[in-house]
């Protein structure tokens, strides 16, 4: 069947079965392989993209439940090519990451938060990410990104993005 | 060692730059290699653990749209050999397919191939198959009783390996001893389980005759193995390098599953893919970890002193040897850990089960080993009422005995552990740290202070394999390294693997700058297909910032030799008399100068300039031998294992509600010694990535099999992996003691906090329970088991 996605602001129009996850539509018809599949079930967060600004698991998502939201994936996270965002920045500055298979769903669980919660707590970072599973890190280098990334998002001229629906 | 005093990369805080493309969602994963015509794999799972495959009837598969083909055992038998067995035991033999018979719950037993993963599934579930159920054996304790039922009946019983060493006179210490303690703990069967699955992608070209296989790999002499199985010339298959591994920590062997892709790409003459789903992955991906009883003896002075060791290590691999029980060998190489043990009694038995089979885990075997010989001292400290951490410092070796000869053959490069251990106390603040568990008891809690102090053998090379095998009689384990200067004076370096997180790129550029003195952001790093690279054995061991590093080091060390005779050339002097420098080489005492890219001209343009003999160009390799590896082992199981042991001290304070049995952190430290530090932020992140695999290993991670041999912890719901919730915020206290026998004075370091965190933990919570009269001497400690034990002590309380 046809459903009209909206994916990283542009609208994509795709044939997929009913039973198409929204991260095999993401990969396998818009060839946007920065999702990954983990364990697809649910419980890894690899597949992590946002849905109208919010975390969703693109593995428990049907490609026609998406039809008219806004779907952000990694690869529209970096402002322009060679051109990392300042939580992307943070991650490689503290090396949030070792073999980078986590590391999407990661940066876009961090960049949620932020928008949410401009100056978190240790807890408000450990409670973000908790949905993500990274085997590499132990986490530890994660959170220090993320708070490096809200510190650094404070001290930068970039207009504040509000989530929809939140009180800015 | 030739190591400079001062590093101006090495060491210092620098960006990894593999770090760039993952953020951006940009890595290129086996998941991400789509080849045109490519079709995909679905495999039909065994329900039994063991049973006679009657007939296998793929007909309504067949039938199904966009089916290729169904590929059962007998038909893939006949095509391929068997895959490599580690030990000398040729009636094992395994393919990837089960051929007759199959020997564990999930086992593949035929593969469909259809246009897509869906319908491969949706045909997959429609293969029919007619078994006949055969007994089967799931226990260690049983497998090895004479009168169980073999897995392989061919080979006549499940005994892979039963080998007793004795190194040094283990009677007399035990006799002169006047404690002994006698103790047994078991660790559960996990893995580190990636959260990438294992994949690959194989195509074949007829006209060429040469199979391309893309693969999320870590997996020594890979290209040759599948060249063999596959019966094909080993310059006929070409492994890419440059794929993106989504973590593996050891377990990512592969060779069942590329096989069979490679067959299934050759009679179908399409590109296949092959990638696991997570239920694929846990039941019947062959990657599960050692799964290990140990029962120890030790003997020892009333001081604590422990003179002599008796341990049998009983590991139950599952359905097929593979490399699992090399697992066993490996520690023999740290057999004693930090202690200076005089004689150690080492019995190792491997036997088959029909659990899944067993693959290499982060440290080969290590861990597990290290949790029994800390216990041991744990158990020493508390039958004699000694604190624990004296125990330890009492049987350290000493700073001033490296290099130090162990009773099992290995002679360690360095180290300092009592340094180490009060560097930690003291930023731990001990007695404040004591305190506060006395203050968390008094508030109701169980509390209990871990310690654990363990090597970790790195520089991996392969001494375990003619140590348990006599027909192999390898004693190299080589890594390798080639750097090209262009004729604009370019730097670019080639690395002969792919590498899975731990920033191999990072490491080889900041080593060549380091050399050369070259800003390593400028060097670039480059990964030949296999059949274009000089030879390697893969990110094993805790091998790479030895062995690639060394290599790196050496081609670049060759390059700068290179140069400086071509400008000694030019300025008529001697090589000794010229000093080489960031952007050139200058005279000493003379009017010679010429710059980097003068030389490069030299060498790639003006061969009259050049001296005698001199091939043109700028391109030196380095084929490395790992260091110390040299010898075969002696009759008596005495041989050099690995040549650099980084050191790691563990405390841990644990505090556990008694009415629920979760185990919560309140403080983890570690104390980390790996030498020379090449890149900061690698180490750290694998030692924190270490601790936190460990602390899975305790607490949570466990492949469970039920009765009738099904396993049970299919999913990541039943297999719990730490969260950040789980994973407490962990303080490094570092220290450095350089490695006499490497080219910086570094260490492994990939395997750290692994091989300590598991035994620490253990340690704080027995230490949390001791007041109740309790111990728990299984690993994983589970909530449920842990509720369930202090709940039975409080109730006969």
């Amino acid at each position: 069947m046809k459903v009209e996605l909206n994916v990283n602001n542009a609208r994509a129009s795709v044939e997929v079965e009913p039973r198409t996850t929204l991260v095999d539509c993401l990969r396998d018809n818009l060839g946007l392989t920065g999702t990954h599949t983990g364990c697809e079930h649910g419980i890894c967060g690899a597949c992590t993209v946002l849905l109208e600004g919010e975390p969703v698991r693109a593995c428990l998502m049907l490609a026609v439940q998406a039809d008219g939201y806004a779907i952000t994936t990694i690869e529209a996270v970096a402002p322009a090519p060679g051109e990392l965002s300042i939580v992307q920045d943070a991650f490689c500055e503290t090396h949030g990451l070792q073999c980078g298979f986590c590391t999407p769903g990661m940066v876009l669980t961090a960049e949620a938060l932020l928008r949410r919660i401009p100056d978190p707590t240790r807890a408000d970072i450990v409670s973000a990410i908790s949905a993500n599973i990274c085997r590499c890190t132990g986490y530890g280098q994660i959170v220090e990104a993320i708070a490096l990334a809200a510190k650094r998002l404070a001290g930068s001229n970039l207009p504040r993005q509000v989530v929809p629906g939140e009180p800015a | 060692m030739s190591a400079p005093v001062h590093f101006k990369f090495v060491e210092t805080p620098r960006r990894v730059r593999e770090d760039r493309r993952f953020v951006a969602g940009r890595g290129r994963f086996v998941a991400d290699v789509r080849l045109p015509g490519m079709v995909h794999v679905a495999l039909v799972p065994s329900q039994h653990p063991a049973a006679r495959i009657i007939e296998i009837d793929a007909a309504a598969a067949l039938a199904m749209p966009g089916v290729h083909a169904v590929v059962a055992g007998a038909e893939l038998a006949a095509a391929v050999d068997p895959m490599m067995n580690g030990l000398d035991t040729p009636n094992v033999r395994r393919f990837p397919l089960a051929v007759g018979q199959v020997r564990y719950n999930g086992e593949w037993i035929a593969a469909v191939v259809a246009d897509s993963r869906a319908q491969a599934e949706d045909a997959a579930e429609l293969v029919e198959a007619s078994y006949e159920a055969l007994p089967f054996v799931l226990d260690a304790e049983a497998a090895l009783k004479p009168d169980s039922v073999p897995v392989h009946p061919d080979h006549g019983s499940n005994v892979l390996l039963d080998r007793t060493f004795v190194w040094g006179d283990v009677a007399q210490h035990f006799a002169q001893s006047p404690h002994q303690i006698a103790f047994r703990v078991t660790w559960g069967r996990n893995s580190t389980v990636p959260v990438e699955t294992f994949g690959v992608v194989v195509a074949w070209d007829p006209w060429n005759e040469i199979l391309d296989v893309w693969a999320s790999i870590q997996m020594p002499k890979y290209a040759d193995q599948i060249a063999r199985a596959l019966r094909l010339p080993a310059n006929a298959v070409r492994v890419h390098y440059d794929v993106d591994v989504g973590g593996s920590y050891g377990v990512k062997r592969g060779i069942k599953h590329t096989v069979l892709a490679g067959y299934l790409a050759r009679r179908l003459n399409r590109p296949v893919r092959l990638i696991e789903d997570r239920l694929e992955n846990m039941r019947a991906g062959d990657a599960h970890g050692p799964d290990r009883i140990f029962d120890v003896t030790v003997a020892f002075d009333s001081d604590g002193i422990i003179n002599s060791m008796k341990m049998r290590a009983l590991d139950n691999v599952g359905a097929y040897a593979g490399r699992a029980p090399f697992q066993l060998g490996k520690p023999v190489g740290a057999i004693v850990g930090p202690y200076r043990i005089k004689s150690v009694e080492y019995r190792a038995v491997s036997v088959t089960s029909n659990k899944a089979a067993q693959e290499a885990v982060r440290g080969f075997g290590q861990a597990p080993t290290n949790y029994a010989i800390e216990t041991a001292i744990d158990r020493v400290a508390a039958a004699l009422g000694l604190e624990r951490i004296e125990v330890r410092r009492r049987n350290f070796i000493r700073k001033d005995e490296f290099p130090y000869l162990i009773p099992s053959g290995t002679r360690y490069d360095s180290g300092d552990y009592h340094t180490v251990v009060d560097k930690v106390l003291a930023h731990v603040d001990w007695p404040a740290l004591q305190q506060q568990r006395e203050q968390l008891r008094a508030q109701g809690l169980l509390a209990g202070i871990g310690i654990s102090a363990c090597l970790e053998p790195s520089g991996g090379n392969s001494s375990f394999e003619p140590l348990l095998n006599p027909k192999n009689t390898t004693s190299t384990w080589m890594e390798s390294c080639r750097i090209n200067v262009d004729a604009l004076g370019y730097v670019t370096a080639t690395i002969h693997t792919t590498s899975s997180g731990q920033g191999h790129e990072t490491l080889a550029a900041t080593v060549i700058g380091e050399v050369l003195q070259i800003d390593p952001d400028r060097i670039r790093i480059v990964r030949p297909d296999s059949l274009a690279s000089l030879p390697g054995n893969s990110p094993v061991g805790s091998r790479m910032a030895i062995m690639l590093g060394g290599a790196a080091f050496h081609a670049a060390d060759k390059l700068k030799r290179k140069l400086i005779r071509i400008a000694a050339h030019q300025f008529g002097c001697a090589e000794a008399d010229v000093d080489y420098a960031t952007g050139g080489i200058k005279q000493r005492g003379g009017p010679g100068q010429l710059s980097w890219i003068d030389l490069v001209t030299i060498a790639h343009r003006n061969f009259h300039l050049l001296p005698a003999e001199m091939e043109p160009g700028l391109e030196t390799t380095h084929v490395m031998q790992v260091p110390t590896g040299e010898a075969l082992p002696t009759p008596d199981g005495r041989v050099q294992m690995y040549p650099c042991h980084s050191f790691e001290f563990h405390v841990v304070l644990v505090a556990i509600d008694p009415d629920l049995g979760k185990p919560e952190f309140r403080r983890y430290v570690i104390g980390h010694d790996c030498g020379t530090v090449i890149n900061p932020a690698i180490v750290k992140g694998m030692t924190l990535g270490g601790i936190a695999h460990g602390i899975g290993a305790a607490l949570l991670e466990e492949f469970v099999y039920d009765d009738q041999g099904q396993m049970i912890s299919q999913s990541f719901m039943d297999y719990v992996l730490p969260s950040a919730h789980e994973i407490p915020e962990v303080e490094i206290v570092h220290h450095c003691t350089p490695s006499p026998f490497t080219v910086l004075g570094q260490k492994g370091s990939g395997e750290s906090g692994y091989l300590g965190a598991p035994a620490a933990v253990a340690s704080a919570i027995n230490d949390a329970l001791a007041p109740l009269g309790i111990v728990m001497s299984k690993l994983p400690i589970r909530i449920p088991e842990l509720s369930d034990a202090i709940a039975a002590a409080r109730a006969s309380k």
